[in-house]
C-alpha cells in the first residue's frame, strides 16, 4: 500500500502521456460526466458517482473499423486495419464496477475465437481504478459480487483520502512497471483501514442465489409483466460496461468501402429477425428476458462470469425507468 | 387525482377494460408508465405536470393489445397523439377508453374521439419556457452556428434509438434506419450516420409531431432532438396554418397538397 | 485549385424534365458539363433521402426538376413533391445546411433551352458558393474515425 499526494497526480498523468498513452478519463462537460480522451490532467473529474457511458469503449468502441476492401474488375482485395498501430490506452479513474467489467467483456471476446481487435486493445490497456466514496440509489455492486473498494481489473487502484491524497495499491505487473518508472510519486502509506474509506452499498440480493433461481425461470410470467413499459431501445445496452453485442456493417460505394463493427442491442425488435421474416423474439418481454437471462443465467453457466457489475447505468439512463435491481429483487421474491 | 383512481378501479372491476395505461412513481424520483390490470393496484396511478411519457405509444403495441381492451391516462399531448394515430389508421376508436387529464389535473371523460377533437382545439398546448428559449436562441444564430450547434449535439448521439422508441408516431414496423437494401442511413454512430439519422427522423415527424417533447426526454445523452420537431412544427404552422393532432380528418400534411402551395422557390 | 468545377446531381422526372434535357441535346444547345442526371418516374418519387445521399457522396449542388403544375404524368406527384420540398428546405435551414445548394425547377419536355439555362445558372451559383466542404468533411467521418475520438 502506497500513498500518492494529490499534487503528484498530474505527475503520474504526465508520465503516462509522455509514454505515448492515450488517457481515457471521466470528464465533466455538457452537464454530464463521461469517459473521454483527455489532453491534460485538469480536464479530469476525480469525484463523480458514475459516468454516463462506461469505459468499455477503450476496448470495445462504438465503432471498430475492421478492414478496407476494394472491388475491381481484376478482383477483390481487402486490407485489415493494423492492430499493431492501436495506441496504448489508460482508463483513468474507473470505479471498481467498471474495472471489474473488463473481465466478463473479455470472456465474450476470447470465448472461442480470440477477437484480435479486442484482444489487442486489452493488451494495451492500463486501468487505474478509483474506489468509491459515494454512491447513489442505482448502485448495487455488492449484490452482484463487486465491492466499492475492489481492485479486480485495476492495475493500480486509488482510494481517495479525506485530505485529497490517495492511497495507491499496485495490483499487477503492469501497475508495478508504472510505479517503478516514477518512484518519486509514491510514498509509503499511513496505516489506514481502507474499508473505512470506501462507501458502503446495501446488498439487495445474492447473485449466486439469483443465478440458481433465474435458471429455471424461462417460462415465468414475470417477464411479460416487467417488460410492458420497455420501449425496446438500446440505451441500457449501450451504457452498460458489459453488453457486448455488435453488428458488422459494410459501408462504401461500388468500388470499395470499409467494414466495421458497431454496438447493437438485444432490446431492438429486429435484433433477431430472420431473413424469412420470422422473429424468434417477437415481443419485448422475450427481449427483456434475454437481457436478464444472458447476464444472470447464460454467462455464469458458460463463461463463469456474471454479465452485470451493478454499476446501475442501465437504470439511470432507461427512458422508462426499467430499474434492473428493482426487477431482480422482484424476481427473487416471486 | 382520486377521481382518476376511482375511474380506473371502476373500469377494471366492471370488466369494461382489462388494463389501464397510466403513470406511477418510479425509482430515483422518476415517473414512469404503469400498466394496471387489477382494481386494487389502481391506487398507484398518479398524474401531475412531471408526467412526460407519451403513453399513446403503447396503444398499438401488440404486447399491450394482447392484454385486452385498454384505458389510457391522457394529458393533452397524448390526446393529440391519439388523433394523429387515428388519422394514420393505427388506432380504432372502439378499442380504447380515454381518460383525459388537464394541466389543472382534472379528469375529463370523452364519449368519443370527436369530443377529443373539440377539446384539443379549445385548449392549445404551450411550449415549455425552456424549449421556447432554446428555439429563440437557435433562430437568432447564423446558419453556420446552427450547423455547429447540431453537429456538437449529434456528436454525443450513440444511436440507441430511444428517441424513436419512445415516440408514438414512430410506429413503423420497420424503421428506415433498419433497412439495409438499400441502406439509407449508416448503422454506425459516426458523424454522418448520426446526422442522416436525425434529418431523416425529423422529416418523418414533420407535420406529425404532437409536441410532447418525449424524444428529448428519453435521450440518455441529453440531446434536445425534440427541438428539431418543435421548430419545424412552428414553420409548418406559418406555411400551412395547421398543427398536427387537431383533426380527425385523414389528411396528413405531407400526403396532401393544395394547388396554391407556395412555390416562390421553384424556378 | 485553378478552377472549381462543382459536382451537380440532377434528380429529374422521366416525363418532362428528362425529355426536356433530351431536347436540349437534340437541339445541340451547349451547356455546362457538371451535371449528372438521374432519372425518376416522377418528382413524387424523389425522396429527400436521395438528396441527403447526394451531398454525402460529394455533390456540391443538386437540381430537382419535374413537370410543371398540372402537367404531372401521375396527376399530382409534383404537388406532393412541392410540399415536401417546402418542408425539407426549411428543415435543412433549421439544421444549418446550405439549402440554396438545392435548386428546384419545373422544366417541361418542350423546354430544352430552359434546361440549359437552369444547369448553367446552377453551376454559376454553386461556383460562387464554392465546394460544400462542410458536408463533405462530415461524410468522411467513418473513414477518419479513430477510437480516440470518443
Ligand atoms: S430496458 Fe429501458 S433502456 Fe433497455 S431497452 Fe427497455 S426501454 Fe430501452
Ligand atoms: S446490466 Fe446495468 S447495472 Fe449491470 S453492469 Fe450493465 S449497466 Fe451496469
Ligand atoms: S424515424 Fe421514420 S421510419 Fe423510423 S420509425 Fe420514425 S417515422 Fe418510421
Ligand atoms: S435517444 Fe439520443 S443518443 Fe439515442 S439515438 Fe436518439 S438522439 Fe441518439
Ligand atoms: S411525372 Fe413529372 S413530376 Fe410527376
Amino acid at each position: 500500500m502506497k500513498l500518492i499526494k494529490k499534487e503528484d497526480l498530474p505527475g503520474l498523468y504526465g508520465y503516462l502521456a509522455s509514454a505515448g498513452k492515450k488517457i481515457f478519463a471521466p470528464v465533466r462537460k455538457n452537464g454530464m460526466v463521461s469517459f473521454s480522451f483527455t489532453s491534460a490532467f485538469e480536464e479530469i473529474e476525480m469525484s463523480y458517482i458514475q459516468t454516463k457511458l462506461s469505459a468499455k469503449a477503450a476496448a470495445f468502441p462504438k465503432i471498430e473499423k475492421l478492414m478496407k476492401y476494394t472491388i475491381q474488375k481484376e478482383g477483390q482485395s481487402y486490407e485489415p486495419y493494423d492492430v499493431e498501430k492501436f495506441p496504448g490506452i489508460v482508463v483513468w479513474g474507473a470505479h471498481p464496477c467498471d474495472a471489474a467489467a473488463f473481465h466478463p467483456l473479455n470472456a465474450v471476446f476470447t470465448w472461442e475465437t480470440h477477437d484480435k481487435y479486442f484482444t489487442r486493445r486489452m493488451e494495451n490497456l492500463l486501468i487505474i481504478g478509483l474506489s468509491c466514496t459515494s454512491h447513489d440509489e442505482f448502485c448495487f455492486c455488492t449484490s452482484v459480487g463487486v465491492h466499492p473498494g475492489d481492485t479486480k481489473g485495476s492495475d493500480i487502484q486509488l482510494t481517495p483520502l479525506p485530505g485529497g491524497d490517495y492511497l495507491a495499491e499496485i495490483i499487477t505487473t503492469k501497475g508495478e512497471a508504472v510505479a517503478a518508472a516514477v518512484p518519486a510519486l509514491f510514498s509509503p502509506a499511513p496505516g489506514l483501514n481502507k474499508e473505512e474509506l470506501v462507501t458502503s452499498v446495501e446488498k439487495r440480493f445474492d447473485h449466486e442465489a439469483l443465478h440458481a433461481k433465474i435458471n429455471g425461470m424461462f417460462d415465468h410470467p414475470v417477464w411479460k409483466e416487467q417488460a410492458l413499459r420497455c420501449i425496446g431501445c438500446g440505451a441500457c445496452t449501450y451504457v452498460c460496461p458489459i453488453c457486448s453485442c455488435f453488428d458488422i456493417q459494410d459501408e462504401g460505394g461500388i468500388f470499395g468501402g470499409l467494414r466495421y463493427r458497431c454496438w447493437d442491442s438485444c432490446g431492438f425488435g429486429h435484433f433477431t429477425i430472420h431473413t424469412s421474416g420470422h422473429n424468434p423474439r417477437e415481443s419485448q418481454d422475450t427481449r427483456w428476458r434475454q437481457r436478464l437471462m444472458h447476464k444472470f443465467s447464460y454467462q455464469p453457466q458458460r463463461q463463469e462470469v456474471f454479465g452485470c457489475v451493478g454499476c446501475g447505468r442501465c437504470s439511470r439512463n432507461c427512458p422508462v425507468d426499467m430499474n434492473i435491481s428493482e426487477h431482480l429483487t422482484q424476481i427473487m421474491a416471486v | 387525482m382520486n377521481k382518476l383512481k376511482e375511474k380506473a378501479k371502476e373500469l377494471l372491476s366492471s370488466g369494461a377494460v382489462q388494463v389501464v395505461v397510466g403513470y406511477e412513481e418510479g425509482t430515483g424520483g422518476k415517473i414512469r408508465p404503469a400498466f394496471v390490470s387489477r382494481p386494487e393496484d389502481a391506487d398507484k396511478l398518479l398524474y401531475n405536470a412531471d408526467c412526460h411519457h407519451n403513453l399513446a405509444l403503447y396503444l398499438y403495441k401488440h404486447e399491450t393489445k394482447r392484454i385486452g381492451k385498454m384505458a389510457v391516462v391522457a394529458p393533452p399531448f397524448v390526446l393529440r397523439s391519439i388523433l394523429i394515430l387515428t388519422t394514420e389508421f393505427q388506432l380504432e376508436e372502439d378499442s380504447l377508453v380515454v381518460l383525459g387529464v388537464t394541466p389543472e389535473e382534472e379528469l375529463i371523460e370523452f364519449a368519443n374521439f370527436k369530443e377529443i377533437e373539440t377539446w384539443v382545439n379549445q385548449h392549445p398546448i404551450g411550449m415549455k419556457e425552456k424549449d421556447r428559449e432554446m428555439l429563440n436562441r437557435l433562430n437568432a444564430m447564423s446558419r453556420d452556428e446552427r450547423w455547429q450547434f447540431w453537429q456538437n449535439e449529434f456528436s454525443k448521439c450513440i444511436k440507441c434509438f430511444a428517441c424513436r422508441g419512445t415516440c408514438p408516431m414512430c410506429s413503423c414496423f420497420r424503421c428506415t434506419v433498419d433497412y439495409n437494401a438499400p441502406q439509407w442511413i449508416s448503422v454506425g454512430s459516426h458523424q454522418l450516420g448520426n446526422f442522416d439519422w436525425h434529418l431523416m427522423r425529423a422529416m418523418h415527424l414533420a407535420g406529425r409531431c404532437s409536441v410532447c417533447g418525449q424524444c428529448g426526454e428519453a435521450c440518455p445523452m441529453d440531446i434536445p432532438v425534440h427541438l428539431l420537431s418543435f421548430q419545424i412544427n412552428e414553420d409548418i404552422f406559418k406555411m400551412f396554418g395547421s398543427r398536427a393532432g387537431l383533426t380527425l380528418k385523414k389528411e396528413s400534411l405531407l400526403s396532401t397538397w393544395k394547388s396554391n402551395d407556395v412555390e416562390n422557390f421553384i424556378r | 485549385m485553378d478552377q472549381f468545377e462543382p459536382k451537380i446531381v440532377a434528380f429529374v422526372c422521366n416525363w418532362c424534365t428528362y425529355a426536356g434535357a433530351d431536347l436540349t441535346g437534340t437541339s445541340r444547345l451547349k451547356y455546362a458539363h457538371n451535371v449528372r442526371i438521374i432519372r425518376f418516374p416522377c418528382t413524387g418519387r424523389i425522396d429527400f433521402l436521395l438528396l441527403q445521399q447526394a451531398f454525402a457522396k460529394g455533390a456540391d449542388g443538386i437540381i430537382v426538376s419535374g413537370c410543371h403544375p398540372n402537367d404531372c404524368h401521375y396527376t399530382s406527384g409534383n404537388f406532393h413533391a412541392r410540399r415536401r420540398w417546402m418542408v425539407f428546405r426549411q428543415m435543412l435551414e433549421n439544421m444549418g445546411v446550405e439549402a440554396e445548394r438545392i435548386v428546384f425547377s419545373w422544366v417541361s419536355a418542350a423546354e430544352g433551352a430552359k434546361w440549359a439555362d437552369l444547369v448553367n445558372e446552377t453551376v454559376e451559383s454553386i461556383k460562387k458558393l464554392g465546394p460544400y466542404h462542410k458536408y463533405q468533411d462530415m461524410a468522411k467521418s467513418l473513414e477518419e474515425w479513430e477510437v480516440t475520438h470518443e
